[in-house]
């Protein structure tokens, strides 16, 4: 019950905003090729199903891959910086301005260094992902407050103890932000550098050549697909969130 | 007579910064027999909170000893002698009340059944045994503290180190804290050092009451608290009760360094 009251309104926003998608091509007779109505796009999803499931799995399966590995490294190097304040402070300021570097632009590159199938997509998305969760998580495992460091201290609890019983459980608000946030940024990053060369079997690829074909509702479905799969990823990470801290839900959910 | 539980012999601490040195406490002498209460009150930034942390060996001294039950400060520490609150709760939200107050005995590695039965037994004294599974974000500012109280004496510590533990609270519940805070230490027999901004609450819950001067900190004078141990409400009433509230507030007032700092207002 609830959640429907909670979804309700955003779901009533989408369908009104598609009927007035509809109503718009509908009344300025727009050409499909320009911007095709809600229901073609569907008719094209329905009949193209096939192909975009796959390519749909084989960008998915970079994104993931690479937000896998990404934050996966971005969480261990937290750690081990954590370890050393004096190192982490060194590095930092470049971690933080790394977020302005338009990653993407490496693309074509790592298509020259990792070749033109799924590696070079992961290896952009592991770069993309990598310093968000850095940074994330390294401010969480540092962020305790003294007070609770010299708690620890008095019961002269070791650094590992600080480390598992106090930094670690701190850090994972923080974390847990920034791996949602990379989930949106992987799938970006997959379909983006997928514009830059790939195989035809991936969304990327897919959206460019019907796109330059102006086969427009092809494009759509696929763009559609890409937004399906990029919100799948985002509720899953979302609920294991919810999952690892209960504490932390239950507070903001009164 | 028994050697003092706590000695202070010629402490002092300066804090280096870049803007330079400051001297945050001079030359500080005090020894505290096993089961005092002693406050410490002063005004602000005379250092009371360093001293404590000194004791607790969380901030080094840069001079004197520091010997705790014929040990150094060091060595009491890493023997589990110290139970401490702050000004803030500063519970671990990922926690439940009893996992809070589970915490230090699992630092210590203690085994199942006491990590079990310990922190029930605490609770009960500072009456949260109900809120058990709470998180602590569920409870009041006060109920917050007394769980801090009860985390703190989880590894029955000789010594409390309080750091003007109910400074936030309000004085309703300010008054009952300090009634359940006598009952806690005449059950547990821990001697007690306890920084404070307020006078009266000074003179209720000690035996010697420390009253500081700011810049360098440094120990004006010692007044004796001589009202009967067991204390309520009663005590609040009592004339003597009102001449040491006075006594303390003149020992603050008369000092040149405090001229028109007007310290202690907070009391009484």
């Amino acid at each position: 019950m609830g959640y429907v009251r909670e979804y309700a309104p955003a779901a009533l926003v989408l369908a009104m905003g598609l009927l007035l998608w509809e109503a718009v091509v509908f009344a300025f007779s727009i050409e499909f090729y320009l911007l095709p109505a809600p229901h073609v796009i569907v008719q094209s999803l329905r009949e193209t199903y096939p192909v975009l499931v796959e390519a749909g799995l084989y960008t998915f399966t970079e994104a993931v891959l690479g937000w896998a590995l990404g934050c996966g490294a971005g969480v261990l190097a937290a750690m081990v910086a954590s370890c050393a304040p004096a190192f982490a402070a060194l590095v930092l300021p470049y971690a933080v301005a790394s977020a302005s570097v338009p990653i993407i632009a490496l693309a074509p590159l790592a298509i020259v260094w990792f070749g033109v199938e799924q590696g070079s997509k992961i290896a952009i998305v592991v770069l993309m992902t990598f310093f968000p969760t850095f940074v994330s998580a390294l401010r969480g495992l540092l962020g305790v407050t003294p007070e609770s460091l010299e708690l620890m201290r008095s019961y002269s609890a070791s650094e590992w103890q600080i480390f598992l019983k106090l930094r670690l459980p701190h850090s994972l608000p923080m974390t847990f932000t920034a791996l949602r946030a990379c989930a949106t940024l992987a799938m970006i990053g997959a379909v983006v550098s997928e514009f830059f060369g790939g195989p035809v079997k991936s969304l990327g690829v897919y959206i460019k050549s019907t796109a330059s074909l102006f086969q427009t509702r092809q494009a759509w479905s696929a763009i559609l697909v890409a937004c399906a799969l990029g919100l799948l990823f985002y509720f899953v990470v979302a609920a294991i969130e919810r999952l690892a801290m209960s504490w932390h839900f239950e507070r903001s959910e009164r | 007579m028994a050697a003092p539980i706590i000695e202070l012999a010629g402490v002092a601490k300066t804090f280096e910064s870049r803007a330079g040195a400051t001297e945050a406490l001079r030359a500080i002498s005090l020894a505290v027999d096993a089961g005092e209460f002693i406050s410490i009150i002063g005004p602000s930034g005379c250092g009371k909170s360093s001293l404590l942390r000194i004791v607790g060996d969380l901030v080094e001294p840069s001079a004197g000893v520091v010997r705790v039950k014929g040990k150094s400060a060091r060595q009491a520490r890493l023997d589990r002698d110290y139970g401490i609150v702050f000004q803030t709760p500063v519970l671990y939200d990922w926690r439940t009340v009893l996992e809070n107050v589970q915490l230090p005995l699992e630092v210590a590695g203690r085994p199942r059944g006491e990590r079990q039965e310990r922190p029930r037994t605490l609770l009960r004294l500072v009456g949260l045994d109900e809120f058990a599974g709470h998180y602590p974000w569920q409870l009041s500012g006060g109920m917050q503290q007394r769980v801090a109280i009860a985390r703190a004496l989880a590894l029955n510590p000789s010594i409390l180190l309080m750091d003007e533990p109910f400074g936030a609270l309000d004085e309703m519940t300010r008054d009952r804290l300090n009634q359940e805070l006598l009952q806690v230490c005449a059950e547990t027999a821990a001697t007690v050092l306890f920084v404070t901004h307020s006078i009266a609450e000074a003179v209720f819950l000690s035996t010697r009451i420390v009253v500081m001067s700011p810049r360098p900190g440094a120990i004006d004078r010692v007044v004796t608290v001589d009202l009967p141990r067991a204390r309520g409400d009663a005590t609040r009433a009592l004339p003597r009760f009102f001449e040491l509230v006075t006594t303390v507030r003149r020992s603050l007032r008369e000092d040149p360094r405090l001229a028109g700092e007007r310290a202690g207002g907070s009391g009484g």
